[in-house]
């Protein structure tokens, strides 16, 4: 009996059977359609899925650039550091360890315990920014929860000698001030990213592709001379010391090419190590703080003059008595002399001859001059807070007031503007575009006056340093140098003090063929002295004199031992 | 027809067995890549401290400090100072 006829079986209907293969298809079916759907139409989540099992995007930091000199001496550099930092619940130490860390980070054992015992925080930093080696040791150290991340830091090899200039960065490595802020695009550069895959080791086996590539910030190279300006840090703290004064600034700026060669102030700070700042340290008294310059503006008034044609360098100018009354204001002359010819009045510093020489000038054209000059307006280098000074407008000059300017009073000036306004002297009439980064060579200015005028000016400048001038301290053995002193009384509760002065001497050198200007300015000097001659024309010369050397500058005149005046001979400067 | 199968099997295993291999050079030679790489980012971190070192050795304040103090140096008179013109350089 065969198995198909054997009563026991029952015969079932033929449609479950071929049900059941429906089913069997459609189950089938369904699976190669999600198949489809996955690997064909919906393909980046699986994808995705994938990669991120040995994927990885890892953050490419970009080093800021360096700050150099103009002879490609360091003066600002980054470098990496370690921050450490706890999960203050993960971590167990026991004392011993904990002081043995905290005398590594060099932090109180207190403190780190106070730190590590508020449980509340998952993340506190116990010290940053310290050096690798000592990370090193931390890290041999073992104790669990404590984790180190590596930062940059920025180091400043010139200290407090250039702090001004340079600035410095924050914690975060962004510019807070001076160049670090005014540069902080270029200098800081674009962090990228890039894809990796990484084995089970952790190690980097492929690159997939780069993101965005880091770019390192460009180096930037000042128009700055380290070893000028450290010279004229150490002549101008001298002086500041000497004197007794609160402060003081001096700005060198090449003639020709119109760079900043140095830069100074005191008093300063060290940018490695800004524990206790006061806001007196941090400013940039030459680049922000504006003054009422004195007897340094009367070369301009006299340049106005002879511009015009209303005078000669010999024409004369009545100034005696020594009293010149305006309205109710009478200007006076330290020495009263009698009838001055223009160059005397520089030579002699005349206040009444400079005002006499101003009333008989157009409003307009003095002020025109000033304002060519650069005053009044931003010498526009791109530092941060550079003043602008004060400089009315021409139509709200009172006689009086017009008076008052050609001696430089009434007009406030920064001490870089001042410097600026100067090299119109030294380029024959030319005023040089100021420049903090270093250039290729001589510039071209914009013509202010005529070349015979800077010439005219440039010789009585240098009348007012020679013996029986204001400034024969400013000399410079074998150079012939031209310049010009200034003693002011300092404004105080909107009138002038009668003790406090502010003492500058703005020159250059060598008068033949002018390479260097130079401006000095003292702030209340309270030792005695207080006249420029005597207080800012020896840093003048001290700076001038090594300033020139390193430069090579071969001398314009013989070698002769300069004669300082004795006591009272010297010619009194107005104030 | 089983001949040319197998022949042509054994051409497939050798081309994925060369795959394999240049895959793993890749990855070696993308390794020490890397390590040279990040030994370039030591050696310019290096350079930047030696840099700050120098500058910090060379500070014109403490050359000053040492020539006039320890080795008795001194700037010559101006007088005794002879400035030599330089012959212009091909003109």
């Amino acid at each position: 009996m065969s198995f198909a006829s054997s009563p026991a079986i029952v015969r079932l209907p033929l449609w479950r059977s071929r049900f059941v293969l429906l089913v069997l298809l459609a189950a089938f079916a369904v699976l190669v359609g999600r198949s489809l759907y996955l690997q064909a139409v919906d393909t980046d989540f699986l994808q995705m899925k994938g990669e991120s099992r040995y994927s990885r995007v890892i953050e490419t930091p970009a080093t800021r650039g360096r700050i150099l000199d103009r002879n490609g001496e360091a003066l600002a550099i980054s470098t990496p550091v370690k921050s450490v930092w706890a999960i203050p619940e993960d971590v167990s130490a026991g004392p011993a360890q904990l002081a043995r860390l905290a005398k590594l980070l060099g932090v109180d054992a207190r403190e780190l315990q106070t730190k590590l015992a508020d449980a509340e925080r998952d993340f506190v930093y116990l010290k940053r920014q310290i050096p690798p080696e000592t990370a090193d040791q931390v890290a041999a150290l073992g104790i669990p929860g404590i984790y180190q991340n590596r930062e940059y830091r920025r180091y400043y090899p010139g200290g407090e000698v250039m702090t001004h200039v340079i600035g410095f960065t924050g914690v975060e490595d962004s510019g807070q001030e001076g160049i670090e802020l005014a540069y902080q695009k270029s200098l800081a550069g674009n962090a990228g990213s890039r894809r990796v895959i990484k084995d089970r080791l952790g190690r980097i086996v492929e690159d997939v592709g780069s993101v965005r590539s880091a770019q390192d910030g460009r180096d930037l190279i000042l128009a700055l001379d380290g070893k000028i300006q450290s010279l004229a840090y150490s002549a101008l703290k001298a002086a500041v010391e000497q004197h007794r004064a609160r402060a003081g600034a001096i700005v060198v700026l090449d003639a020709r090419s119109g760079e900043l060669l140095a830069l100074a102030n005191v008093p300063s700070y060290n940018p490695n190590n800004r524990g206790r700042l006061g806001g007196a340290q941090l400013r940039n008294r030459a680049m922000t703080d504006t003054f009422e310059p004195g007897s340094t503006l009367k070369p301009f008034t006299v340049a106005v003059a002879l511009e015009l044609g209303k005078v000669t360098p010999s024409s004369t100018v009545q100034t005696a008595p020594g009293r010149l009354t305006i309205a109710n204001y009478t200007i006076h002359d330290a020495h009263p002399a009698g009838a001055l010819t223009v160059a005397q009045i520089i030579q002699k510093s005349s206040n009444v001859g400079a005002a006499k020489l101003a009333l008989s000038l157009p409003r307009e054209e003095m002020w025109a001059l000033f304002h060519e000059v650069g005053f009044g307006a931003q010498p526009d280098i791109g530092f941060p807070g550079e003043a602008s000074g004060r400089l009315r407008e021409w139509k709200q000059w009172r006689p009086i007031e017009q008076a008052t300017m050609a001696y430089g009073h009434g007009i406030s000036v920064s001490l870089v503007q001042l410097a600026r306004a100067y090299s119109v002297f030294a380029r024959d009439g030319e005023l040089a575009p100021l420049s903090l980064v270093k250039l290729d060579g001589p510039v071209t200015g914009k013509r202010v006056i005529a070349p015979e005028t800077a010439h005219a000016v440039r010789e009585m400048l240098e009348l007012a340093v020679q013996p029986g001038g204001t400034g024969p301290r400013a000399r410079v053995m074998g150079y012939r140098v031209a310049g010009k002193t200034g003693t002011a009384h300092k404004q105080e509760n909107g009138g002038y003090s009668a003790h406090k002065y502010l003492s500058s001497f703005v020159g250059l050198a060598p008068a033949s063929d002018p390479r260097l200007v130079i401006a000095v300015m003292i702030d209340e000097p309270s030792a005695g002295q207080y006249y420029g001659g005597a207080v800012a024309a020896p840093v003048f010369s001290q700076v001038m004199q090594g300033a020139l050397r390193r430069l090579g500058v071969a001398p314009d005149a013989p070698m002769r031992p300069i004669e300082l005046p004795g006591e009272g001979e010297e010619a009194k400067e107005s104030t | 027809m089983a001949k040319l199968n197998l022949v042509l099997l054994a051409l497939l295993l050798a081309c994925a067995l060369g795959l394999i291999t240049s895959q793993h050079q890749a990855r070696k030679g993308f390794s020490e890549l890397e390590r040279e790489q990040a030994r370039s980012r030591e050696l310019d971190v290096e350079y930047g401290q030696l840099q700050l070192e120098a500058s910090t050795w060379g500070l014109h304040a403490r050359v000053e400090r040492i020539a006039s103090a320890s080795l008795g140096m001194r700037a010559p008179d101006p007088r005794r100072v002879r400035v030599v013109e330089l012959e212009a350089a091909g003109k």
